[in-house]
């Protein structure tokens, strides 16, 4: 770490990383993967749940809230986007996305309000409510799902200045550019002002307070921004992943599944979004490949299953116990070795800690 | 040993009136008056369990006394909750040091400043002009009160990796960064050794010499206390039993009996 004074929170690295990532992203990427597949299977889901997991990131990882029930705002997001595509026509893609957010991020509101009163296993227990509520909401009110009576619902085209987005590269390209964008506004919070304000109240809510800090305001700012990216996720999620909007899909199993990505991935860190959420959706297929590859499909596919299931839930106590900051961390200082092997030491004194 | 101040000892600026505060059975203060006057630095004494960090706790609107008012420039504190006090002008640092243990040391630091800060999360978000000047201007100026403390090598740690004694010098660098008209400093030197006691002596002074912060600090260390403090307010079982300058509070024979017999250091 340098020692200069720093004017803003970016250095200068920040900005080669961010060059080399989005040339992977938008050039590499889409000129040497032609296969479908890639893109509608895994590079797809991987950037909707990343951006869901940035969301339980906000929450938990910064704000320090245990929430859970990432899945039903992404649910409210997805039945929202619906709803406005098929009612208000006029309504560019783009908006529709933000609305849905909005919506997403007012149920945000409603369901972090317990965290003014309850905190760890009892929020935890509170905000599992949302997930619940809103699934119900959806699934008795037929206005949501159109009166659909077949319980699943083809999500409408992508259209963005009258050009429809369907093949599967094109609607990675929608998903990334999206995704993208509130992945540096994410950034820019976290590291700012806003983040600041976010770990203050996880690391020591008096003290926040003490130094004029609203636990009420910046608790509930950062259950809304949480419930707007999972809410963002849930419609993209939807629209270009499933092509489909059942409540099925986002049933409490995928809220666990975003809270461990956060967890495995680091909690507080945004790059640990997409660690935690790329480990969390190839492990599975990892393990099935492996499976076939190496035992010629002698391996049952349920114990295949049994042991990922097993793998996960060592991985997430070892996680937890031995490097709380995820894999986002382990990345980190496997970077950091490597550069102190060819600079010599920092001077940084190391003191004994009492 | 005071020359000329900058800041001559002003008007009174915090004042506690007839503070009662129980835990249950338990009366931690009661019936507490005493007046803080502007610029000056004023000491709590007391032995353990005195009621010192209760009364603290009460003038930050941690605890609500049941009985009594607590009045800041002339205006009374009621409702209080911290953050309110905060944007009135009190700051503190805390006796088991209350530190944002996971964010740097120049983070922590910045949290202070929070109520400098004012651009708001679309703002940050889009980095818009507002939000990137007074993220630079708040910056510039906690690095002065890193370079101030001298923890400048130290900037970029988590502050829960730091030894004691820098962690309470962070903690004093938060309180600095409210740029507060008063600090509440709950034992800003325990655990420290004569050189760190000296140190830190050093900048309470100079803040209240250079900024006329007015300082109200809770202080087991007589030397410390006889040092540095315009007045001392004495507390034994919750009540005031003796207030006033330091000479006249050392010689109080009640003081001597309560809290110098068994004073533990
Ligand atoms: N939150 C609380 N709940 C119950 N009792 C409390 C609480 N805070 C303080 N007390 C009690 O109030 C009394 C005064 O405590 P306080 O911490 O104010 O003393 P102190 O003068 O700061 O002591 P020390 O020198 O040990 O810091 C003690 O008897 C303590 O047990
Ligand atoms: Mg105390």
């Amino acid at each position: 770490m340098t020692s200069k004074p720093a004017t803003s929170p970016f250095a200068r690295g920040d900005i080669t990383n961010f060059a080399v990532l989005m040339t992977l992203a938008f050039l590499v990427i889409p000129l040497t993967i032609p296969n479908g597949y890639w893109y509608s299977s895994i590079l797809i889901p991987w950037l909707c749940l990343a951006l869901a997991a940035i969301g339980q990131q906000i929450v938990m990882g910064y704000a320090g809230q245990l929430a859970l029930g990432a899945a039903g705002f992404m649910a409210a997001g997805a039945f929202a986007c619906f709803n406005i595509e098929l009612r208000i026509p006029w309504m560019p893609f783009g908006g529709s996305l933000i609305l849905s957010g909005l919506i997403a991020a007012a149920f945000g509101v409603l369901f972090g309000l317990p965290s003014l009163r309850v905190r760890g296993i009892y929020l935890m227990v509170a905000t599992l409510a949302s997930q619940f509520f809103i699934i119900w909401m959806i699934d008795k009110f037929g206005w949501f799902k159109n009166y659909d009576t077949s319980g699943i619902i083809t999500a409408q085209d992508i259209v963005i200045f009258g050009y429809a987005f369907t093949a599967p590269l094109q609607m990675y390209l929608v998903v990334l550019v999206v995704v993208t964008l509130l992945t540096i506004l994410a950034i820019n919070m976290t590291r700012g002002s806003v983040g600041r304000n976010w770990m203050a109240v996880r690391d020591m809510d008096i003290a926040a307070e003490s130094m004029g800090i609203s636990l009420l305001r910046t608790k509930l700012q950062a259950f809304a921004i949480s419930a707007f990216y999972c809410g963002v996720a849930g419609a993209l999620f939807a629209f270009t992943y499933l092509k489909s909007l059942e409540p099925v899909a986002f049933d409490i199993k995928l809220s666990f599944q975003i809270l461990f990505m956060v967890i495995l991935g680091g909690l507080g860190t945004i790059s640990g979004a997409f660690i935690g959420a790329a480990f969390i959706l190839l492990f599975p297929v990892v393990l099935n490949t492996v499976g076939n590859v190496w035992f010629h499909g002698m391996v049952d596919a349920t114990v295949i299953s049994a042991v990922e299931q097993v793998v996960f839930g060592a991985l997430i106590i070892l996680f937890l116990i031995y490097e709380p900051l995820g894999m986002a961390k382990l990345w980190e200082n496997i970077r950091a070795r490597m550069r102190s092997r060819s600079v010599p030491k920092a001077e940084v004194p190391r003191q004994q800690a009492s | 040993m005071m020359q000329a101040r900058n800041f001559p000892i002003g008007a009174p600026v915090l004042e506690v009136k007839n503070i009662s505060l129980r835990f249950g059975g338990v009366k931690a203060i009661t019936d507490t008056s005493f007046t803080v006057y502007k610029h000056e630095i004023r000491a709590i004494i007391g032995p353990n369990g005195a009621g010192k960090s209760s009364l603290l706790n009460c003038i930050n609107g941690i605890y609500k006394p049941q009985e009594g008012k607590i009045a800041f420039k002339g205006r009374v504190l009621d409702q209080i909750s911290p953050n309110i006090v905060a944007r009135q002008g009190i700051s503190r640092t805390f006796q088991n040091l209350a530190l944002f243990k996971r964010m740097s040391v120049i983070d922590n630091i910045l949290v202070g400043r929070k109520l400098h800060m004012s651009a708001n999360f679309m703002e940050v978000a889009f980095q818009l002009p507002k939000a990137r000047a007074e993220e630079k201007a708040n910056r510039a100026r906690c690095e002065e009160i890193v370079e101030f403390l001298e923890i400048t090598d130290i900037r970029d740690t988590p502050v829960g990796k730091l030894p004691y004694g820098l962690q309470k010098k962070v903690e004093l660098g938060r309180a600095l960064a409210t740029e507060a008209d008063v600090l509440l400093l709950d034992e800003p030197m325990a655990g420290m050794n004569v050189e760190e006691k000296r140190e830190m002596c050093r900048f309470i002074l100079k803040v209240n010499d250079e900024l006329g912060t007015t300082v109200v600090l809770i202080e087991h260390d007589m030397g410390v206390v006889m040092d540095i403090s315009d007045a001392v307010v004495v507390l034994d079982y919750g009540k005031v039993i003796a207030d006033g300058p330091p000479d006249t509070v050392r010689s109080n024979q009640d003081v001597i009996d309560a809290y110098l017999g068994v004073a533990h250091d």
